[in-house]
C-alpha cells in the first residue's frame, strides 16, 4: 500500500462525478444548448447530503443497507484497480476475479434494496438489471482473461502494466477486440445508451434508474456516488489499455489517465447524441456480441 | 501495405455481423465489404505494392465482381421485388451468434489439425476460410428468404476463395479456376434472382391475400 496509490484513489473519489458533467456538456453541445455546469453532479450530491431520508413503511434494514454495501463494494473494487502506472492499493494474483465479483456484490445489494421496497416497477428494473449484467459479466471476465493471457500474469497490476505501445504494434487486432468488448460492458454497466437511457422518465423503459426510485436524500447521494465511481472504475480499465502511458513521471501519467477518462466521457456523450437506445429485446444480442469479441480476442492472444 | 492478420480478423468480424444483422440491406453491404477484404488480402499475400501483375489482376477482379457487381445486382433485385427488408430467421439472432462461436471454435480446432503447405501467410487463414464457409452454409439453412440463400452461397464462395489463397503461390492454375468459378457464380446468381426470388415473393403475396379472404368469409 503506497502513498501514490492512495493519492490516486483520492483523485478518483474527487474527480469521478466530473465525468457526468463532461457527458452532459457533450450532449448539450450536440443539441445546441449551453447545458448544465460541469460541476452539476457535485452540487446535486451536496444538496442530497443535506436533506433527510424518507423510508417507506414496507422496507426493512435491507433497503437501508443497500446503498452503503453497494458503495463499499465499488470502493473495494476501485482499490484493486491500478491507475496511471502506479500499483493498486491492494493487489494479488487473481484479483481481477475479485474485482468482477465486487461489482457483482454492489449490484446484488442494489437489487435486494429494490426488491425490498415491494414496488412492482422496481422489481421489473431489478429483473432487467440482473438479466443484462449476467450477459455483460462474461464479456468483462473474458476480456480480462485475454489481457492476462497477454501478460502471462494474474494480478491486475501486471495485466494492465503489460499493455504497452509494443503490444499494440504486435497484437493490435486482439487488443482492439478486447477494448471494444470492454467499451460495450462500460456502456451497459453504467446504464448508458444504447442499453439504458439515464435521462428517461418513464418507468416502463428504465433499468437502473427505476431501482433507486425509493431512495432519497443521503441514500440517493451514496447511490449516485457509487455509480460515478463505477464509471471511473470501468472507464479506467478501458483507458489503461488504450492510453498506456508509462513515462515514469507520476504527474504526466496521472494527467494522461485523467485526460483519457474525460475523453472517454466525451465519447459516451457523442454515442448518446448520435444513436438511439436499442429495443430491450435487442440488448442481449449486443451484450452477447461483446462476449464474442472478448472471446475472439482471447483466442487471438492465446494461439495466433 | 495491409497486414494479412488484421484483414483476417476483419473477415471474422464481418462473418459475425452477417449472423447478427436483421436487415437485408445491411447484409448485402457486409457481403460486399467481405469481398473488398478478400481482394485486399490476396494483395497482402504478395507483399503489397510490389505484387506481380497477376496478383493485382486477381485482386482488382475479385473486388470488382464481389464488392461492386454482386451488391449492385442484389440491391436491384431487392428493389424490384419490393419485399420487406427483414431477414425473417428460423434461428434467432442471439442464438445465431452463439452458433457462430461454436463454429469458430470448431474451425480453429480443425485449423490446427490440418496438414498445411509450407509458406502460408498467417496460421489464421485456414480457420477463417473454414469459418466463412460454415457461416455461409448456416445462412442458407437458417434464413427464410431466397435472397439470403444467394447471400449465403456468396459467403460460402468467399470461404472457398480464401481457402484457395493458401495455395495461390504454388498453383496459379487453381487461382484461375477460382476466377472461373466466380464468373460461374455470377451467372448462377442472376439465374436464381430472376427466377427464384420473383417466384418466392409473388408466392408470399398470394398467400397473404388468400388468408385475408378466408378470414373475411
Amino acid at each position: 500500500m503506497t502513498g501514490a496509490a492512495l493519492a490516486r484513489l483520492g483523485a478518483a473519489l474527487l474527480l469521478a462525478p466530473l465525468l457526468y458533467g463532461v457527458i452532459a456538456r457533450t450532449k448539450a453541445f450536440f443539441a445546441g444548448r449551453t447545458g448544465a455546469p460541469l460541476l452539476q453532479r457535485y452540487f446535486d450530491l451536496a444538496k442530497l447530503l443535506r436533506k433527510g431520508a424518507v423510508y417507506s413503511e414496507t422496507t426493512t434494514w435491507v433497503f437501508r443497507a443497500g446503498p452503503v454495501v453497494s458503495l463499499a463494494a465499488v470502493l473495494g473494487a476501485l482499490a484493486l484497480l491500478p491507475m496511471a502506472g502506479a500499483p493498486a492499493v491492494f493487489g494479488f494474483a487473481g484479483d481481477f476475479v475479485l474485482l468482477a465479483y465486487l461489482l457483482g456484490l454492489a449490484r446484488f445489494a442494489t437489487v435486494l434494496a429494490a426488491l425490498d421496497t415491494g414496488s412492482a416497477f422496481e422489481g421489473m428494473g431489478a429483473s432487467r438489471e440482473v438479466q443484462f449484467s449476467a450477459l455483460a459479466e462474461p464479456a468483462l471476465l473474458l476480456a480480462l482473461v485475454a489481457l492476462a493471457r497477454n501478460a502471462h500474469e494474474l494480478s491486475l497490476g501486471s495485466i494492465l502494466g503489460a499493455v504497452s505501445g509494443e503490444t499494440w504494434r504486435h497484437d493490435a487486432a486482439a487488443l482492439t477486440l478486447v477494448t471494444a468488448a470492454l467499451f460495450v460492458v462500460f456502456l451497459a454497466e453504467n446504464s448508458r445508451v444504447p442499453v439504458d437511457d439515464p435521462t428517461t422518465h418513464l418507468e416502463l423503459t428504465m433499468i437502473h434508474e427505476v431501482m433507486v426510485l425509493d431512495s432519497s436524500g443521503p441514500d440517493l447521494a451514496l447511490v449516485e456516488l457509487g455509480a460515478a465511481l463505477k464509471m471511473w472504475l470501468l472507464g479506467g480499465l478501458v483507458v489503461s489499455i488504450v492510453v498506456p502511458v508509462r513515462s515514469g513521471n507520476p504527474w504526466i501519467d496521472l494527467g494522461a489517465f485523467v485526460a483519457g477518462l474525460l475523453a472517454l466521457a466525451a465519447l459516451v456523450g457523442v454515442v448518446e447524441s448520435t444513436m438511439a437506445r436499442l429495443r430491450l429485446l435487442r440488448v442481449p444480442a449486443l451484450l452477447v456480441s461483446a462476449g464474442v469479441l472478448a472471446a475472439l480476442g482471447l483466442a487471438l492472444m492465446a494461439e495466433w | 501495405m495491409f497486414e494479412a492478420h488484421t484483414l483476417l480478423v476483419g473477415l471474422i468480424l464481418v462473418d459475425f455481423m452477417l449472423l447478427a444483422s436483421s436487415r437485408l440491406g445491411s447484409c448485402i453491404r457486409q457481403v460486399a465489404f467481405q469481398g473488398l477484404l478478400l481482394g485486399l488480402l490476396s494483395l497482402a499475400e504478395h507483399a503489397g505494392w510490389g505484387a506481380p501483375w497477376r496478383s493485382w489482376a486477381l485482386a482488382l477482379g475479385s473486388i470488382g465482381v464481389k464488392a461492386v457487381l454482386f451488391p449492385w445486382l442484389l440491391r436491384r433485385a431487392l428493389r424490384d421485388a419490393d419485399v420487406r427488408r427483414e431477414m425473417e430467421p428460423f434461428v434467432g439472432f442471439t442464438a445465431s451468434i452463439l452458433v457462430g462461436v461454436v463454429m469458430l471454435g470448431a474451425s480453429l480446432w480443425i485449423g490446427t489439425r490440418l496438414p498445411l503447405p509450407a509458406g502460408v501467410v498467417s496460421p489464421l487463414l485456414v480457420p477463417v476460410a473454414l469459418f466463412t464457409m460454415l457461416v455461409g452454409l448456416f445462412l442458407i439453412v437458417a434464413r427464410r428468404k431466397a435472397i439470403t440463400q444467394v447471400l449465403g452461397y456468396l459467403v460460402v464462395e468467399n470461404g472457398i476463395y480464401l481457402f484457395g489463397l493458401t495455395l495461390a503461390e504454388d498453383a496459379p492454375l487453381s487461382v484461375e479456376l477460382g476466377v472461373l468459378l466466380d464468373a460461374f457464380v455470377a451467372v448462377f446468381i442472376m439465374g436464381i434472382m430472376i427466377y427464384q426470388i420473383n417466384r418466392e415473393f409473388d408466392h408470399i403475396d398470394a398467400d397473404r391475400l388468400t388468408s385475408l379472404r378466408d378470414e373475411a368469409s
